[in-house]
């Protein structure tokens, strides 16, 4: 338990929209404030990444502040549940008072992803791996699918299960980038073009514009504001690896010590937990995160997540945004799960509201399986 | 193809491949073997007692994926990438000719002659 809560939560524009990176990063801070019943002038704290290399002091000046504490951990798409322990305790150690951490890009509207990523001249892989010619990220997380098939018996039709419910919650969220696209089947995964087996373009998430901001307090100040505080209970968090060639098991996550650290700290275990955000930039990202947090045991997921487990309605409510996978997914994603349980947590979620949500846990996921963090989430 | 040129840390491997020669980094404190060189051992952390030592260029496939949608304009698809796992311990990543390839497949080094007179390990079958 922590002395500190959300209590903003927004996104910025999302999808195609045309709109500049720091158009989009205004939106989703002075969105979160107005949610919070703040302003500018009540923050003193600001956590962001991607906006240039110097992403903490770009944003502040573009917003008019100098602020007492910023944090840019540049970890991929943990970073914004890193951020949530990082203003966490710096909030309780005095350093700032009112936090806000954003994230958006506009990474559709610029065509600025590309399959083979940004390899770095100076850094081992340039020398080592790149010159084979992976994708990257997309080429490690299919050869962790490829493993963990190899392993457990695992098939692309069960995998699918993942992208097919996303879509089933995107279809209830007017917000999402396939809200009105209809269903997904098993076999419309499987019919997709390859990209790097075992994963085709259906089990990769979407390349939209986007993103999102929270606004965190003491718990003090967060009675007296407009939502009920949505408190931090507990996070962890583990980085594991830069290269393509460092874990020995590529079955098993940095989430497994991330989780147990996150739930140990919040006092729960994950049958305490009514909603979970994890980040599916892949099927197979989502299926390693469930397994390792805790959720099923070792080789267990994809028969766990059959039968309309993770569905709307189902028995553990997964990725009820509709993900990374169908929602929306401007890169650095965490910070959306964020957003996702926060308005989960205080039942305003329409229709894809889980009744009663109590605990939600945001856990992000960055690089190749690089970096892990988790977030516990809840209200009383 | 694009190899970067070597550091100070890398250069002595590099230059190995160009006699074909494949090496693998040693320490000779503890005896951990490590790839990519590094200016310290990650086991034990001497920085003094690393040195290059013949390899045996065989290992097996940990796992592998085709890539079926060239990462820059031109290039040809498909074509597999794997995890190669060395007799020696460490893991290193690198193209795979042909198709079937399984988990657990045996493959041993060969070479890809660069421009500027190093040469890329390839493994295969």
């Amino acid at each position: 338990m922590t002395g500190v809560a959300i209590v903003g939560a927004a996104e910025c524009d999302l999808g195609n929209t045309g709109k500049s990176t720091l158009t989009l990063q205004t939106q989703a801070v002075t969105r979160a404030l107005a949610d919070a019943g703040l302003t500018l002038a009540d923050v003193d704290g600001l956590a962001t990444t991607g906006v240039s290399r110097f992403s903490t002091t770009q944003l502040a000046e573009y917003l008019g502040q100098q602020p007492r504490w910023v944090d840019s951990t540049f970890v991929g798409g943990s970073a914004a549940e890193m951020m949530v322990a990082r203003a966490t305790q710096a909030i309780d150690a005095g350093q700032a008072s009112t936090v806000v951490i954003s994230f958006a890009s506009n990474q559709r509207s610029a065509r600025s992803r590309s399959l083979g990523g940004i390899v770095e001249e100076h850094t081992p892989e340039a020398q080592f791996e790149a010159p084979y010619g992976p994708l990257y990220p997309l080429s490690y997380y299919a050869m962790a699918a490829q493993q963990y098939f190899h392993r457990y018996g695992g098939t692309r039709e069960k995998l699918a299960e993942i992208a097919v419910a996303a879509r089933e919650w995107a279809l209830l969220n007017p917000a999402a980038f396939r809200y009105g696209a209809g269903p997904l089947t098993v076999d419309d995964v499987l019919a997709a073009p390859m990209v790097s087996s075992p994963l085709t373009v259906a089990d990769c998430c979407l390349v939209t514009d986007g993103g999102g901001a929270v606004v965190l307090t003491t718990l003090d100040r967060a009675r007296d504001l407009r939502h009920p505080p949505v408190r931090v209970l507990g996070y962890g968090e583990r980085s594991t690896n830069t290269s393509m060639t460092a874990v020995e098991d590529l079955t098993v996550t940095g989430a497994r010590e991330s989780g147990r650290e996150a739930f140990a700290r919040a006092g729960i275990t994950p049958a305490d937990v009514d909603v979970l955000e994890v980040y599916d930039s892949f099927t197979i990202t989502a299926a390693l995160s469930i397994e390792a947090l805790g959720f099923c045991g070792p080789g267990e997921v994809l028969d766990f997540i059959q039968d309309g487990r993770i569905r709307p309605g189902g028995e553990l409510a997964l990725d009820t945004s509709g993900g990374g996978l169908s929602y929306c997914h401007p890169g650095q994603y965490g910070v959306l799960l964020l957003v996702e349980a926060v308005r989960q947590l205080r039942g305003e979620a329409g229709a894809r509201q889980v009744p009663d949500a109590r605990v939600a846990v945001a856990h992000g996921t960055g690089g190749i399986l690089s970096t892990h963090a988790t977030v516990v989430l809840g209200v009383r | 193809m694009h190899v970067p040129p070597p550091d100070d840390v890398t250069a002595g491997w590099w230059d190995a491949t160009r006699e074909h020669r494949y090496t693998l980094q040693t320490c000779g404190s503890c005896g951990h073997v490590q790839h990519p060189p590094r200016a310290l051992c990650t086991a034990c952390s001497s920085m003094v007692d690393l040195g290059l030592v013949e390899a045996s260029g065989h290992g097996v496939v940990d796992t592998f994926t085709e890539v079926h949608r060239a990462p820059v304009p031109g290039a040809a698809v498909p074509y597999t990438i794997a995890r190669i796992r060395l007799a020696e311990g460490p893991f290193v990543l690198s193209t795979l000719d042909g198709q079937d390839w399984r988990i657990g497949d045996p493959v041993r080094v060969g070479w890809l002659d660069l421009d500027d007179g190093r040469a890329l390990p390839v493994f295969h079958r």
